[in-house]
């Protein structure tokens, strides 16, 4: 067996493996007849549609010859783990994380947090140009969002203001 | 005159001190943000989104109008000068847009570009306010099967008329279809795909998803190329103005642009990018004058008129989303989000119920395209300042943004759990080379669907022929399957391939 396009190839996997995941899910509701549908009826007729979907795009990426075999390529791990990274600790300093005892840190501080991770993603990473946008982007987001704006934020750590 | 009254109680609305402002600020703070290589105007939008939140909804309706026109114009101004489409409708302004700015008349082709939007966006305003009225009569008249029908319509018509993989884009409508499935079911009251967690129960906000596929999945994407891969190359402009002989040559195709955008872009299915390339081949057809520069080499009709025709489209597009509340592509799916945040049901209701809401807000988008020819070409010089902004700085600010808009949603950090999920997801459908863009819409129409597809087979009983034996319906199917059966011919397959090549 060859795959003549392993973007295709994958992407109808997925396609097949969520397709059935929704079907399958929808099967555990009520499905109903056409004239009273329950809950589960258009999930699982789209989840079997998504399947079907899926299941040609893989049939033709074994089949349909392609120029260059259109090769899905290296995963660009460091961005993706930084950027995700950067959000994730960002949503920790606003909300705290109250099962490890964290109490939220306020914005200013996750906005330090949330450019300096966020930088290591790139190419080149340099601390001090890091410090300097993070002041930037702290002082501007304080003004747009919290006076302009009126944004409900926390924006200092909560031991500060409590 | 009907039309005119209803003009004059809209531009009573918008030119209020307080509703000007707002245009102004979402024309600047669109055009800002679009300029910005590598975000089109959906990122742009979805960033902008939140800063809406707190005004009164004529207002919010009318910023996002404006930052919708000045991300387009953004986006174009990008595409000139750095020879980088934000969007797939400015692909084709690139081809003779950049040519020109290569040739130094990147202040022409700036111009053109500007003055063709605004004139395209003219006459647009003028055939949504004609229009409006006849379609939502005609809305009123629809029952659940011509809705449905009519969506399943508008899907076909948008992967049709977008670029890549028929197929795999249709696999991804009905993702986004299912994607929207989730949480409580109207009918039944059964919290679906929540897997119990009680954040879930209200479904999966479209701004999380807008975000974390747009925003997060392209930074990932972007940082992944190699740094000369988003080199930019700053042109110097000189010289704003288009010489007589611009002028000469651009007005007709200007005119040619407009007319086909028009036409196109009332088709469901968001006509802006297929408009955008009708206007160019139908330009390229057209003989040269003795001393013309050719098609590809910088001729300024090549920028006029696709950039008119991707105006007028933009603009007739509004026509299915404020008439009949079915969103024709994923920036107006957005829209609909937009006016649902403000408690607003897009839909022929609104121009009975809310009057200066709609006509209002159809005479701010004039104003928008004025104040985006008056403020914004002599502005141009900041524009590409903006530019030369070294990617390592605008990608963290562009996380902190979407982060921040996405908690602002909801004031809750599941959100932000969310668009970090979508984020990694968006970077797989990238790698994948899946479009994106109908999973929006998709998402958007999920529900509607399903409760028209409900209601039309509660009242025929199961019988599910209801939807070729009512007329308008069946009318609207056949324009479904006609549409697949002629992107699926051999000759205009291999045509439409061509067409995206450069995509």
């Amino acid at each position: 067996m060859n795959i003549k396009s392993q973007k295709d190839f994958f992407s109808g996997l997925m396609f097949m493996v969520v397709g059935v995941a929704f079907a399958w899910g929808a099967s555990n509701y009520t499905i109903g007849t056409g004239a009273r549908m329950g809950p589960g009826y258009f999930p699982l007729a789209l989840g079997v549609l998504l399947t079907v979907l899926g299941g040609i795009i893989t049939f033709k990426a074994l089949v349909v010859e392609t120029v260059d075999g259109d090769k899905i390529g290296a995963f660009a791990w460091k961005p993706l783990i930084f950027i995700i990274l950067a959000n994730l600790v960002f949503g920790a300093m606003i909300g705290g994380l109250p099962r490890i005892h964290l109490p939220p840190m306020g914005l200013i501080v996750g906005i330090y947090a949330l450019t300096f991770i966020a930088s290591l993603a790139g190419d080149r990473f340099n601390f001090k140009e890091a410090i300097v946008l993070a002041s930037i982007l702290a002082v501007l987001s304080y003004l747009a969002f919290i006076k302009l704006l009126n944004l409900q934020f926390p924006v200092w750590p909560a031991f500060l203001t409590a | 005159m009907d039309l005119f009254n209803n003009l004059a109680l809209g531009f009573g609305v918008a030119f209020t001190l307080q509703n000007l402002m707002y245009a102004f600020i979402g024309c600047l703070l669109g055009t800002v943000i679009g300029v910005l290589p590598g975000i089109g105007p959906l990122a742009t939008i979805a960033m902008l989104l939140p800063a809406t939140y707190a005004l009164p909804p004529v207002a919010a309706l009318i910023m996002l109008a404006g930052i919708y026109y000045g991300a387009q114009y953004g986006g174009s101004t990008t595409a000139i000068l750095v020879n980088l489409p934000g969007e797939s409708s400015s692909v084709v302004t690139v081809i003779d847009g950049y040519q020109m700015a290569r040739n130094g008349r990147a202040g022409p082709a700036l111009a053109a570009a500007g003055m063709g939007s605004f004139f395209a966006g003219c006459v647009g305003t003028l055939i949504l306010a004609a229009f409006a009225a006849p379609l939502t009569e005609l809305a009123f008249k629809f029952g659940p099967a011509e809705y449905f029908s009519l969506m399943i319509l508008g899907l076909i018509g948008a992967v049709v008329l977008a670029s890549g993989s028929l197929i795999k884009a249709i696999a991804m409508i009905v993702l986004g279809l299912l994607l929207g499935m989730a949480g409580t079911d109207v009918n039944s009251g059964v919290a679906r795909y929540s897997f119990d967690i009680p954040e879930l129960t209200d479904g999966i906000g479209f701004i999380v998803i807008a975000m974390g596929v747009f925003g997060y999945g392209e930074i990932i994407s972007n940082l992944g190329k190699h740094e000369s891969e988003r080199q930019v190359f700053t042109a110097n402009v000189t010289g704003l103005m288009p010489t007589k002989e611009d002028f000469r040559r651009m007005v007709p195709a200007v005119l040619r642009g407009t007319a086909l955008g028009s036409l196109l872009g009332i088709l469901p299915g968001g006509g802006a990018v297929m408009a955008a390339f009708a206007a160019y081949t139908l330009e390229k057809k057209t003989r040269l004058e003795p001393g013309e520069v050719p098609f590809g080499k910088g001729n300024i009709r090549g920028v006029a008129a696709p950039e008119a025709a991707n105006n007028a489209g933009a603009q007739t597009s509004f026509i299915p989303l404020l008439t009949l509340g079915i969103p024709p592509n994923a920036v107006m799916a957005l829209m609909v989000g937009a006016m649902t945040i403000h408690n607003i049901q897009p839909g022929p209701q609104v121009m009975t119920s809310n009057p200066e809401l709609f006509w209002g807000l159809i005479a701010s988008m004039w104003l928008g395209n004025l104040m985006l020819i008056i403020l914004n070409l002599p502005l141009i010089g900041i524009w590409i300042k903006l530019l030369s902004v070294p990617y390592r700085w605008l990608f963290p600010s562009i996380v902190l943004f979407c982060a921040i808009g996405v908690y602002s949603t909801n004031n809750s950090t599941f959100d932000i759990w969310m668009v970090a999920i979508f984020g990694v997801i968006g970077y797989l459908f990238i790698k994948l080379g899946t479009e994106p863009a109908p999973l929006l819409l998709g998402f958007i129409l999920g529900p509607m669907m399903e409760e028209y597809l409900r209601r039309a087979l509660l009242l025929s009983r199961g019988d599910w022929s209801v939807f070729v034996t009512r007329p308008i319906s069946a009318g609207l199917l056949a324009g479904a399957v006609l549409l697949l059966v002629i992107v699926l011919m051999p000759s205009v397959k291999s045509k439409r391939e061509e067409a995206f090549v450069d995509d």
